[in-house]
């Protein structure tokens, strides 16, 4: 499994980057994504879609559907994609630690 | 993630083959965007998989068990012995060729090794010269030749190629089902840990939580809620579906996707408008957080797999007490009820008859599973007229019918779907006769691989159906795509999205319930997308 080394801690990520185990998740792993994303600045809009979606993953064991992603934080999918711009699913679960949905999705 | 290249590059393919070098002596090359990545240890660990362990594809080294050669060997003679067929499929291939331009991965690839004859001969060399005397005798002359790494390799790689789809199958003058020699193929490389994430992933998660993305029951019951406040938004009524409950005479399982991914979400609510609106009418249904999944991933890894998976439809039947079981918009679920699943975990002599019970139809060809398509059902109750329907509410829609493979190819279910689309909206336009019905073309991400690093193949393999769309979109302006399979709902969007861009993706159920008329409802001006319908643009009261 490839190690990401960033300000000195080591993260397991997967292929495409996504951290291993939601466990290992912090606050300095959004900057590495952020950098990875192509994100200019780390705006509070960015920490509550981040936020929203730890939250309902640590309920649900699961990340919300992007309807529901939506709803919760009153951003059209459009804007979601603006502030990450590969999407809620690659982005945003990303650079909240969440793994990738699987299935036929 | 490889990076997926422009429409119109992909789309400058090469049919003519190399010169004959011998496809034998042209080592595989395993290339980004056309391999998915292998399965991660924790997923084959936790439904015993062989041999887990973390590998790549493109590494040198598959950390193959030593005697790799011994099991499959082992399991070569196994499945000759157990399955007449594929000693038939096997044996009979005349090499004739009439399969060889009929696969969508070979039309969207150019690539030889992807014509089905081909694909099957990277196999069937190799049982050549382990079964058959010529084989054994003339070697390469007679086509036969030995297992080797690099002969595993090959196999690996255009095994998920293919998704098993069964179009080839049509047009092969002996019946020989290709879909059938992937799915032992793919079995062999099971046995010796050869898996893929994107198939493991949906199997370790189902046979935990009882469906693919891994959905815990007060996760699901979240879900059908938010559909629920929803659908009140849009029509001033509340759902109430029942969950688990016992003596309900229905139970009714569909694919996980419908409830999680869009635009099979706009489905899932459908389901749930139908069932309300029948409730009145002597509906009476359960959903199960349970028997929460109808897909089944364990069918593209193997047989046992698939049963084990499978298990849980009749369990939660039989635990519920339901008479019989209707079945969501899925393509592959319906594959393994209609070939397999009365052997597999079979007969279900506790339930009875399925009948409808708002027009007294008798289901007899579901009488084997038990299991009723819900287009079939809705089908019946339009020629029942017990639905009303205002079809003008669907007059924003240009709407095409890809027909699933396994729906089409797998049970005959042809004209129950055009029926509905008929029933519910205006404007309903074929496309051309050789795409369509049992010559449908797949959506190019099936049998598991609707994997995200597979990209490019995935817009390969979905061309010819995407060129068909294309094709009605520029005549009549077609501007949605409607399918009954979760997995086409998942994937034809992206590929629309690259090669017609301007078609949407729908299930059936979500323009029936568009168009189906509630006493006590609110004016409509929004379709279940929350999108105004037509005329009613201009309407503030939203």
């Amino acid at each position: 499994m490839p190690i990401v080394d960033f300000k000195g801690k080591n993260y397991a990520v997967d292929e495409d980057g996504f951290i291993d185990d939601f466990a290992n998740w912090d606050e300095d792993w959004m900057i590495h994504v952020k950098a990875e994303e192509g994100i200019e600045e780390l705006t509070d809009e960015h920490k509550k879609v981040v936020k929203i979606l730890q939250d309902y993953y640590t309920k649900n064991g699961i990340a919300p559907m992007v309807r529901i992603l939506s709803k919760i934080t009153g951003y059209k999918l459009k804007y979601i994609y603006e502030l990450f711009p590969s999407g809620p699913g690659k982005g945003a679960c990303k650079m909240a630690g969440l793994p990738k949905p699987t299935g036929c999705v | 993630m490889a990076d997926t290249p422009k429409p119109e590059k992909t789309a400058r393919i090469n049919h003519i083959p190399p010169l004959m070098k011998g496809w034998m002596d042209t080592p595989v090359e395993i290339k980004p965007g056309i391999y998915c990545y292998g399965a991660k240890p924790k997923n084959t660990k936790a439904v015993g998989m062989p041999y887990p362990k973390e590998w790549n594809p493109t590494d040198d080294d598959w950390q193959l068990p030593e005697n790799w050669k011994d099991i499959i060997d082992e399991g070569l003679r196994d499945r000759r012995d157990k399955y007449r067929s594929m000693k038939l499929f096997m044996d009979i291939c005349v090499r004739c060729g009439a399969c060889a331009d009929k696969c969508h991965f070979f039309i969207g690839s150019g690539d030889p090794k992807n014509m089905p004859v081909l694909r099957a001969e990277l196999f069937r060399s190799v049982y050549r010269k382990k079964f058959t005397l010529g084989g054994k005798i003339f070697g390469k002359f007679a086509g036969a030749r030995d297992l080797d790494e690099d002969v595993l390799k090959e196999w690996w790689y255009y095994l998920y190629q293919c998704t098993e789809c069964r179009r080839c199958s049509i047009f092969c003058p002996y019946g020989i089902d290709t879909a059938e020699v992937t799915i032992l193929g793919r079995e062999l490389t099971n046995l010796v840990g050869l898996n893929i994430d994107w198939i493991a992933g949906p199997v370790a998660n189902c046979n935990r939580t009882g469906n693919h993305l891994g959905i815990q029951p007060h996760a699901y019951i979240d879900m059908l809620d938010f559909f629920v406040d929803e659908i009140e938004d849009i029509t001033g009524l509340r759902m109430e579906p029942d969950i688990n409950r016992k003596g309900a005479e229905i139970l009714f399982v569909t694919p996980s996707g419908d409830v999680f991914a869009d635009p099979g979400t706009f489905t899932a609510m459908g389901y749930l408008m139908l069932f309300h609106y029948l409730k009145s009418l002597g509906l009476d249904i359960t959903w199960s957080t349970y028997a929460s999944e109808g897909g089944n991933f364990g069918f593209f890894t193997s047989h046992e797999m698939a049963k084990r998976l499978n298990a849980k439809m009749y369990s939660e039947a039989e635990r519920l007490g339901v008479k019989w079981i209707l079945g969501g918009e899925c393509g592959h679920m319906w594959r393994v009820i209609n070939q397999y699943m009365d052997t597999f975990n079979g007969p279900p002599d506790f339930m009875e008859e399925p009948v409808s019970p708002i027009t007294g139809t008798k289901f007899k060809n579901a009488n084997a599973t038990k299991l009723v398509h819900i287009v079939e059902f809705t089908a019946d109750l339009m020629k029942h007229n017990k639905l009303k329907l205002d079809k003008s509410r669907n007059d924003h829609l240009k709407v095409t019918f890809h027909d699933s493979c396994n729906t089409a190819r797998a049970m005959g279910f042809l004209e129950e779907p055009r029926y509905v689309l008929n029933n519910v909206c205006n404007n309903f336009y074929e496309m051309p006769p050789n795409t369509i019905r049992e010559q449908t073309f797949c959506c190019g991400s099936g049998s598991g691989l609707n994997a995200g690093e597979n990209m490019e193949v995935r817009m390969r393999g979905g061309l010819p159906r995407a060129n068909a769309v294309k094709y009605v979109h520029e005549k009549f302006g077609v501007n949605m795509l409607s399918c009954i399979c979760a997995i086409d709902r998942a994937v034809l969007p992206n590929s629309m999205d690259y090669w017609v861009p301007g078609v949407d993706v729908c299930g059936l159920h979500e323009l029936v319930a568009n168009a189906l008329v509630f006493e006590g409802e609110k004016k409509r001006t929004l379709d279940l997308r929350a999108e105004y319908l037509p005329g009613m643009e201009d309407e503030e009261d939203v």
